[in-house]
């Protein structure tokens, strides 16, 4: 690990200042962060611990809820009115890593996370357009097995790995920021970028630029709402496709619907096309199918992986399927 | 800047890239915390703090400024093996013990987990206030604790004699 300068940080305007003056990166739980610096994937010649503010979760006038960006992972997921009133948000958490990770890994952190692509990972032996920017990418033509096949280009076949920006992205969630130049918030669905020519530039964010919070809005549908994650094992592993769901039926009709995808893209994947075609429509397996179509119509796949577009078309079809036949 | 580790004060290291895990083993000799992975995969690591489990090897030691840490070292009493502990030896639990630290400290902090309520991957009804640690229970929410030897039965088992019956009793 390459040395750094550490300092904690009392709130958001602490931060901040205390990254502009020293060019620091922002620590949460150091889950994925100190992973890459310990590979000297990441260097950073300065850490602000931003885990000592910003922890709670607290239920706004409007009844969505405001969660400190702070706050650890098995906080959120077993909040109660995360758990009523956004289970696909407890259930893709709680779908990923292990408990210990979750008790360490903060909501910010894992917005920020970064890709599992092993090439990444082998500073060593591998080109990785992410980690050196135009050496090339070895996924392409290599195992690609876990790769992307929405939105990907010919710099970066990696994919998005956390579960829980998923149902984030379902939900409608809105990021908020603080930087020297002021704040701002930001829909979830526009925080990371597709990889295009410059993989290494993951979001959207400027340098320096603090997550504080992620408000939730009130989202009557997400009372029902779910999560499916399908892996290699039947615990413990990243999403090979995960679906997050939420779904209102009125009369057998589809009067609402959200949908997003993991797995599969440079970015937790919201399912507009598929949702548009489902407005509206009859709630049936077949109608599920036609809408998991029009989403999976423009996806590519690589080498070895062309079973995950037959693989989200079902697992789509399935979460849908499930969140119609319950009861209520 | 000092943290609490099994009741003792314990000077925060200078180098902030020491990690918890390191500290514990390579400056406190406290060596029964294990390193498998050192990337937070295997759970060998795992040790408490303030009750909660985590991976010692992905923390580092200067953010868990006075906290108190357990280490299976601080989990028995007055020279008598923590209950879990015993289960272990009683049902076979481990072949070449590596992993066997880790385990325990999770196992304990997993049963306090459960005891309030907090839901796992397996967990039908996310508004229940109770979950009931059945067998699938308590693989999903072990499985960040890898076993080398394939142990798992008896640690299941011993899990299960440890606390299975009254998982909402206190775990120590
Ligand atoms: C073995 C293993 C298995 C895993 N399995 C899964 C899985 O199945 N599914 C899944 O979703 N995830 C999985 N993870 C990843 C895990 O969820 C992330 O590591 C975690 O969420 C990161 O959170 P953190 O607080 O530890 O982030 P850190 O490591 O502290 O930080 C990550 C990044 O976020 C930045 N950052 C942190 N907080 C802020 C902030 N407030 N503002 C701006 N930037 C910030 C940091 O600078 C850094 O770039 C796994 C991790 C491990 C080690
Ligand atoms: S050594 Fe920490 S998880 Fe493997
Ligand atoms: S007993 Fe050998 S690794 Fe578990």
């Amino acid at each position: 690990m390459t040395p750094f300068q550490y300092a904690g940080a009392s709130d958001a305007a602490d931060a901040v200042r205390r990254a502009e003056a020293t060019g620091a990166r922002y620590l949460g739980g150091g889950t994925n962060l100190v992973d890459l610096m310990r590979e000297t994937i990441e260097r950073p010649a300065a850490l602000v611990d931003v885990t000592g503010f910003s922890r709670e979760v607290i239920e706004q006038e409007n009844s969505g809820l405001r969660i400190g960006a702070a706050t650890r992972n098995t906080a959120l997921a077993e909040h109660p009115l995360v758990r009523t009133r956004y289970p696909v948000l407890t259930r893709a958490i709680v779908a990923g890593a292990t408990a210990q990770i979750r008790n360490m890994a903060t909501v910010g952190g894992n917005l920020l996370q970064r890709t599992r692509c092993t090439y990444f990972y082998d500073d060593d032996g591998s080109r990785c357009n992410k980690r050196s920017p135009g050496q090339g990418c070895d996924a392409l033509d290599g195992f690609n097995r876990g790769h992307a096949i929405l939105g990907a280009s010919k710099a970066c076949v990696a994919v998005n790995p956390s579960d829980m920006c998923v149902a984030l992205a379902a939900l409608d969630a809105i990021i908020h920021l603080e930087s020297p130049g002021g704040a701002r918030r930001l829909p979830l669905t526009d925080l990371h970028r597709l990889p295009g020519e410059r993989p290494d530039i993951e979001t959207v964010l400027a340098p320096g630029e603090l997550i504080t919070a992620i408000e939730l809005p009130a989202l009557p549908i997400s009372m029902r709402s779910g999560y499916r994650k399908v892996r290699d094992r039947a615990s413990y592993a990243f999403a090979l496709v995960s679906v997050a769901a939420a779904l209102h039926i009125e009369d057998g009709h589809i009067e609402d619907v959200r949908l997003a995808l993991g797995g599969v893209s440079h970015k937790p994947w919201r399912a507009w096309r598929a949702e548009e075609a489902l407005r509206g429509q009859p709630a049936s397996e077949a109608m599920f199918r036609r809408a998991a179509d029009a989403e999976l119509s423009e996806a590519r796949p690589l080498k070895d992986n062309g079973f995950k577009i037959e693989l989200a078309r079902r697992t789509i079809v399935a979460i849908l399927a499930q969140l119609a036949g319950e009861k209520r | 800047m000092c943290l609490i580790v099994n009741g003792r004060e314990v000077a925060v290291p200078e180098d902030p890239r020491v990690s918890l895990l390191d500290l514990l083993r390579e400056r406190l000799d406290l060596t029964g915390t294990k390193k498998g992975c050192n990337q937070g995969a295997c759970g060998a690591c795992t040790v408490l703090v303030e009750g909660e489990r985590i991976v010692s090897c992905l923390a580092l030691a200067v953010q868990y400024d006075g906290r108190c840490i357990t280490t299976i070292e601080g989990l028995a009493g007055n020279g008598e093996l923590h209950p879990l502990q015993q289960a272990f030896i009683d049902h076979d639990g481990f072949q070449c013990g590596y992993c066997t630290p880790g385990q325990i400290c999770s196992a304990v902090a997993m049963v306090g987990e459960v005891r309030r309520g907090v839901p796992s991957h397996v967990t039908s009804d996310l508004a229940a206030e109770r979950v009931a640690l059945d067998r699938d229970e308590v693989r999903e929410r072990m499985s960040g604790n890898l076993c080398r030897c394939g142990a798992y039965n008896g640690i299941v088992d011993a899990i299960f004699d440890a606390f299975g019956d009254s998982p909402e009793e206190e775990a120590r």
